[in-house]
């Protein structure tokens, strides 16, 4: 989808989220100056092209209890990585689930699975759901557990381009 | 943002509907609080004071649009370092240095530091990746996305 320069004010208006109020469109519309049946066809054009993932709520999961995660890493045999990385994303407790390369000699793996829990005994216990899933198809795992968050800032957009 | 668990007693259960309906979506219509009021059992009064009280709370981490930085033209990386332990202060400012370090976690492993890469277009990963190495004298491993399984993902409230 090409984007115009309308849309860049709009995802830069909106990328931190919406007003919380009773027409949070009609808000959106007094910033950028246009009409609100516009700033509703405009996010309803970038959701139909996936530009939008998704409009709804994104709980901060640390505040709801999950204050254990783990970045749970196997070494997939490739031909069967497309339909088992299928059946991990589908997992409640999975949040991210990707095929990537390896680097070989130092890493071996292939697919990444974030797992949550309230504890680092659940993740654990949820790490060996994954593993009986992956059965013999996977060779090798391992488990990194952040111990510090050194940034985060999450995407922004530049404002003044496009 | 919030990293520490909210004590018991401070959500109702009202919160935790909200919480768990609102995670499926938004409608994008002129009055949308109005559309999910109706079906959550509320005004669209007391919603929207619950949702402002939910986000002071540091519950919400983002109430809006989750936006695809690649449908955009955009590309993510993750990418990690073995930082050797008696440099890993100064690797840490050299790479947070850059703005297209989206976050970046120490973890328990020989690369020990993975960060993400956000550019505004896909051959800036290489760019920024080659600018850290050469200010760092560190291999940056990319681990690029070849196929994503999505998602699963629910918090339950």
């Amino acid at each position: 989808m090409k984007i115009d320069a309308t849309d860049r004010r709009l995802i830069a208006a909106t990328q931190s989220g919406l007003p919380l109020t009773a027409a949070p469109y009609d808000e959106v519309a007094r910033w950028l100056k246009i009409e609100a049946a516009e700033v509703i066809r405009r996010l309803q054009a970038l959701k139909d092209a996936g530009v939008i993932r998704r409009i709804a709520l994104a709980p901060n999961h640390y505040a709801l209890g999950m204050i254990a995660n783990g970045m749970s890493v196997w070494d997939v045999n490739d031909s069967e990585v497309s339909v088992l990385g299928a059946k991990l994303g589908a997992l409640d407790f999975v949040s991210h689930c990707y095929l990537r390369p390896r680097a070989l000699p130092d890493w071996p793996y292939n697919l990444f699975a974030m797992i949550h829990g309230d504890t680092r005994e659940q993740v654990e216990s949820k790490r060996g759901l994954i593993a009986e899933i992956l059965g013999d198809a996977a060779q090798s795992n391992d488990i990194l557990y952040s111990t510090r968050i050194l940034k985060k800032t999450g995407l922004r957009l530049a404002k003044n381009k496009g | 943002m919030r990293r520490d668990p909210l004590p018991d007693n401070v959500l109702d259960k009202t919160d935790r509907l909200i919480i768990n309906t609102l995670q499926d979506g938004f409608p994008l219509t002129a009055h949308p609080f109005s559309e999910m009021a109706g079906k959550i059992g509320l005004s669209e009064a007391e919603l929207i004071k619950r949702l402002v009280n939910l986000r002071e709370l540091g519950v919400i981490t983002r109430f809006g649009p989750l936006y695809d930085v690649e449908a955009m033209g955009g590309a993510f990386c993750l990418c990690a370092i073995a930082v050797p332990a008696e440099q890993f202060e100064e690797v840490m400012t050299k790479v947070n240095a850059h703005p297209e370090v989206a976050h970046n976690y120490e973890r328990n492993h020989h690369l020990n530091m993975w960060f993400v890469l956000a550019t505004e277009h896909p051959e800036g990963i290489s760019d920024v990746a080659g600018m850290i190495e050469a200010e760092t004298g560190l291999k940056v491993l990319q681990f690029p996305k070849q196929e994503e399984f999505f998602i699963g993902f629910r918090v339950t409230a």
